[in-house]
């Protein structure tokens, strides 16, 4: 199993981030993050990756506990962090030989490795361009880059195409299709149509709680609509 | 080992693209002239040594290296960028010292800029060389301490400013403990020996004798040891983002 997550439990002060999730994942599924702001997941990812610790419970990449071993399963996944955070003074070109070398590649194998990953990502000749220069859809390609940049087999999305335009949006969707064939990974999303378009399995999250894990296709059939499935599961839209 | 070249590398690469590395040694060799001269009398001193510069440095550098560290880590937690950085599977400790050896050699990089002073003390006299070379060591030595200082308060808050003001009240604290004014009032407060006790675990006590050209023992363990205290501070405040 690719990914296996128990029981995973989060607290900040008295409020439960994330509450008892429990999922795994395996090669070539693409599984979908839904649910309202707030609803834990961004928590639950970055608990994957290791950058928050779990109150409870336990994530294993490959059977390697995140909190246990935690640099042996960072070196598995590659994430991409909410709004992609870079450093815009950087280009591309450096930015991801720094990613990668402090991943603790050679400088050789860096090279090969951002070149791939730039190509995989379709950087074309933003490569050379200070990163605050370029636009929106090719910062989120650099950030998918320096995700991609050491080839995990765990990737981990935290909305990937969030703020970008249609056109921006479906070539980053059809990238993680792509991508998604032969590793496995999470991607979180306000979008409907993104899980209809690109998700091999949806998972529902509200207050912290699974609500739902199932094939859109499933939740479709069920709830008429995935609006209409999100809206229940959810319990729609609180009092303004 | 790899990580923490990348990181050094990275920071370097960072302050020399922005204006900020070129704005501080400016600045500093500005201020360093200004004290040297205007402040210190060197000219007036009729001494060929180089007493009147050392002299101002503790001072200088509780504003200069403050400035220099605080964006180190707040920068990171304000652009979200430490989320990048602490998914990749390297050490804290490298990343700790990659950022803080790169902001010292911004720091060394000012202080070998120094450089003409020497010559003229040079060319005016003959000047105890290896002394001026110690106090030059003694200096660069507090720089680290200071710095080490700066970016552990850097790592606890994301916001660049409150990172500097903090850091230069820790320092200013840290050296004017030294000062024969408040060891006087420490002695009548709380009595001679523990005044004497607080007074020599001052930075400014112990850059006093180096920069005369004697480096004790005891001084270059003090200001090992406040680096490596500060940089442990460091890696606990970036560690302990992860509890949340």
């Amino acid at each position: 199993m690719l990914l296996q997550v128990e029981g995973l439990r989060k607290s900040f002060g008295r409020r439960v981030a994330v509450d008892d999730v429990t999922f795994s994942i395996d090669v070539g599924e693409v599984v979908g993050f839904l649910g309202p702001n707030g609803a834990g997941k961004t928590t639950t990812m970055r608990m994957i990756a290791g950058y928050l610790e779990p109150d409870e419970g336990t994530a294993k990449i490959f059977n390697i506990d995140v909190a246990q071993d935690r640099r042996r399963a960072q070196e598995r996944v590659g994430y991409l962090p909410e709004g992609a955070p870079l450093y815009g003074e950087m280009t591309p070109w450096t930015f991801l030989r720094f990613i990668a070398e402090t991943r603790g590649m050679t400088t050789d194998s860096a090279r090969h490795a951002v070149i791939r990953a730039a190509h995989d990502t379709q950087l074309g000749e933003a490569i050379g361009r200070p990163i605050e220069t370029l636009s929106k859809g090719y910062r989120r390609r650099v950030g998918l880059a320096a995700a991609l940049v050491h080839d995990p087999m765990l990737l981990i999305l935290d909305e990937p195409t969030d703020g970008l335009d249609p056109n921006q949006r479906q070539s980053v969707r059809d990238l993680i299709r792509r991508l998604g064939a032969e590793r496995g990974v999470i991607l979180s999303t306000h979008s409907l149509e993104e899980v209809e378009a690109v998700c091999t399995r949806a998972i529902v999250i509200n207050k912290g709680k699974m609500v739902a894990d199932a094939k859109p296709a499933d939740l479709v059939a069920e709830h008429g609509d995935l609006d209409a499935a999100f809206r229940t599961l959810t319990g729609g839209e609180e009092g303004l | 080992m790899k990580s923490l070249v990348a990181v050094y590398r990275r920071e370097i690469l960072s302050y020399l693209t922005t204006p900020l590395a070129y704005v501080f040694v400016a600045v500093f060799l500005i201020a360093v002239g200004t004290f040297t001269f205007q402040v210190g009398g060197f000219f007036q001193q009729g001494r060929a040594d180089l007493a009147a510069f050392f002299a101002f440095h503790p001072w200088l550098f509780i504003v200069f290296m403050p400035a220099i560290a605080m964006r180190l880590w707040s920068d990171e937690a304000r652009s979200g960028a430490i989320e990048l950085l602490l998914t990749l599977p390297a050490p804290t400790w490298s990343l700790v010292l990659g950022k803080f050896l790169a902001a010292w050699s911004v720091a060394g990089a000012a202080l070998v800029l120094t450089f003409p002073l020497w010559i003229t003390v040079n060319y005016l006299g003959s000047p105890d060389n290896a002394a001026i070379f110690v106090g030059y060591g003694a200096s660069f030595l507090m720089a680290g301490a200071y710095i080490a200082i700066g970016a552990a308060l850097s790592a606890l808050t994301s916001t660049q400013v409150v990172a500097f003001v903090l850091a230069v009240l820790v320092c200013f604290v840290a050296t004017a403990a030294g000062l024969p004014l408040v060891l006087d009032f420490l002695k009548g407060a709380i009595g001679g020996g523990m005044a004497e006790g607080i007074g020599s675990l001052s930075i400014l006590h112990h850059f006093d004798a180096a920069q005369r050209g004697v480096i004790e023992l005891r001084s270059l363990v003090y200001f090992l040891s406040l680096i490596a205290l500060a940089l442990a501070g460091s890696m606990l405040a970036v560690d302990a983002r992860r509890g949340g």
